[in-house]
């Protein structure tokens, strides 16, 4: 049950994680906005839904909706960021996190906002004897699965997803080959804003809605493509996977094990601590003994 | 040099230029102090090239002190403060140890790990508070004598201090030690080709910075009289490193600008509206855009034209 809770935590990682590792990886740009943009994904799918009275138009919509901001904030601000160095990319894009967050703030107030769950997929099944799941659960785990078998496809297989790989290797080189990598750029990073903000729509009915809920995730999605490896989708699938199920168990098991060598009150806390701490030892593990991560895209 | 000077002079006459009353003098304090935290950042970042997105842990890790010893009745700056010092110097060695190991990306993804690892140990101190934080019972006695009750002696203490570390800072930049560390910067390569290993003077940077933002944070619990893990949040050290490069990485005056220029800002823009992070975000976003040596290289071209 809490392992499934994790694959499914982890597939919404990853897809917040794959948009942050391409534009990482091709372009060499830190963008820490990017889960604002998984946070304005949530909040145009709620709206639209209700705006439309269906979560299906509401996902629908809030696609391109995405999709959009994430153009015009390429063209506003990333863009003439991409020749500067990390510090000026954290600098603008924390100032972009700054103004989406309040901007959130000011459209659809703090409070967190519910989004129902579809009536297609409300309810539980019952997986294994005596244990039923939640339906939507699933679907979120087969949504995140099917991206990313379509965005494996699409770049192993495909002319662009070549370009987008040899960007990620060694972009000058491309740009040389007579490549237009500013179109690249600008393509990646739209389809980045895009399965951000489709992660978004997929977690607003099972988690809250809120400001501020694409900081914790842009965090773990960094955690995720560094422990990957920059620039590998592959990499990120794995590590987003892992992160989420040492998150989720860490998190629910933690305590239960502590309790048998601590009495249940500090055991409670010191496990809570240790669980969300998990995640952040075992980036700094892989760290220490693979600094360029599990599988690294670039060569050199 | 004669930009610092000018503002520190500017600070020193502050309670007498219409700063005086209790909320402008608190608004002061709040920007020295984050002025200090920045100073021991910009060493990292200006003067070794090391980016950290995790300081604010040292700097938690000093209010921190505050707490503990405060709840153990213990409230005199002079046990508390080397306390501090020497907590933030010990989780910064230790820490520094392994960070070092990685270098540009890597390192900030580290330091951001041990920052949030710093953070959730501080939400799980169910005995000081956890989430809600914690009210201090007053602030610490210098030798016994309440002088920090005093809104001027603390302007004062707070304007002191952030010299001392502006001194010292440049002071390490003008030694061997510091033109290591400059030269590590440019060429790691280089450096080692002529028989030095950067890796101890990374070190002993990393552990200064700390020390520096731990002294940062034990004002800070002072000034506030409350310490809640939210001190140690990742955006925090955002905050941080944003005050380091917005200053300007030219000098560490920078670092004492962009402090003082980040908490104005705020309170300028909070009493226009309350939604002032709209005009905030996009006012980051320009001053990267246009200002690429940050205020303090703006402001030193003005003075040297002029």
């Amino acid at each position: 049950m809490q392992a499934l809770n994790g694959l499914q935590y982890g597939v919404l990682l990853f897809l917040v994680a794959a948009g942050l590792t391409l534009v990482f990886g091709v372009m060499d740009f830190i963008n820490l906005a990017h889960g604002v943009q998984y946070m304005l994904g949530a909040y145009l799918g709620v709206s639209l839904a209700a705006a439309t009275g269906s979560f299906w138009w509401g996902l629908l919509l809030a696609l391109p909706a995405a999709l959009a901001c994430g153009l015009v904030l390429e063209w506003l601000v990333f863009r003439h960021l991409y020749r500067r160095d990390h510090l000026a990319q954290v600098l603008a894009t924390f100032g972009v996190i700054l103004f989406l967050n309040q901007l959130v703030k000011a459209v659809w107030g703090s409070a967190p906002l519910h989004m129902p769950i579809p009536a297609l997929l409300d309810g539980g099944i019952e997986i294994m004897l005596g244990l039923r799941y939640p339906v939507y659960r699933i679907a979120i785990l087969a949504a995140g699965l099917a991206t990313a078998a379509a965005l494996w496809l699409l770049i192993e297989r495909t002319r662009a997803g070549a370009l987008v790989r040899a960007g990620a290797s060694n972009a000058p080189m491309l740009s040389a080959l007579g490549v237009d990598t500013g179109r690249l750029f600008m393509l990646v990073f739209a389809c980045g804003a895009m399965l951000a903000g489709f992660a978004g729509v997929m977690a607003a009915p099972i988690l809250s809605v809120e400001p501020g809920m694409g900081d914790t995730v842009l965090i773990l999605a960094f955690v995720v493509i560094v422990i990957g490896g920059i620039g590998s989708i592959r990499g990120a699938f794995l590590a987003a996977l892992i992160v989420g199920l040492v998150e989720t168990l860490g998190r629910s098991l933690l305590p239960d094990l502590l309790r048998l060598v601590m009495t249940p009150g500090p055991a409670r806390q010191a496990g809570a601590a240790l669980g969300s701490m998990l995640v952040y030892l075992a980036m700094a593990l892989i760290l220490a003994v693979r600094p360029r991560g599990l599988f690294p895209a670039r060569a050199g | 040099m004669r930009l610092a000077l000018a503002v520190f002079a500017l600070l020193a006459a502050a309670p007498w230029l219409g700063f005086g009353e209790g909320h402008s003098l608190t608004l002061l304090a709040r920007g020295m102090i984050l002025g200090i935290a920045a100073l021991g950042l910009w060493l990292l970042v200006g003067g070794a090239g090391l980016v950290s997105l995790g300081h604010a842990a040292m700097l938690g890790i000093g209010a921190y002190a505050v707490v503990v010893l405060d709840d153990a009745r213990i409230t005199d700056a002079l046990v508390v403060v080397p306390v501090a010092l020497a907590a933030a110097a010990i989780f910064a060695l230790l820490t520094g140890a392994v960070a070092l190991r990685t270098t540009g990306v890597n390192f900030i993804m580290i330091t951001i790990a041990f920052g949030q690892m710093a953070f959730f140990t501080a939400s799980s101190l169910a005995l000081y508070g956890g989430d809600d934080g914690y009210t201090l019972y007053g602030r610490n006695t210098i030798g016994g004598a309440r002088w920090l009750q005093d809104r001027l002696v603390f302007h004062y203490t707070c304007l002191a201090l952030l010299i001392a570390c502006f001194l010292l800072l440049r002071m390490l930049l003008a030694s061997r030690f510091g033109r290591v560390l400059r030269a590590a910067k440019e060429s790691p390569l280089r450096v080692e080709a002529i028989g030095f290993n950067p890796y101890p003077y990374r070190l002993l940077a990393y552990v200064v910075a700390g020390m520096m933002a731990a002294l940062a944070g034990v004002l800070l619990a002072n000034a506030t009289e409350f310490v809640a893990p939210s001190y140690l949040a990742w955006q925090r050290s955002g905050e941080l490193l944003f005050v380091v490069i917005l200053g300007g990485l030219g000098g560490p005056q920078g670092a004492v600008v962009g402090a003082l220029a980040l908490v104005l800002v705020e309170e300028l823009l909070s009493d226009l509206t309350e939604h002032w992070r709209l005009i905030m975000g996009p006012l980051l976003v320009l001053a990267v855009l246009f200002l690429p040596r940050g205020i303090a290289g703006g402001l030193a071209g003005v003075l040297r034209r002029g």
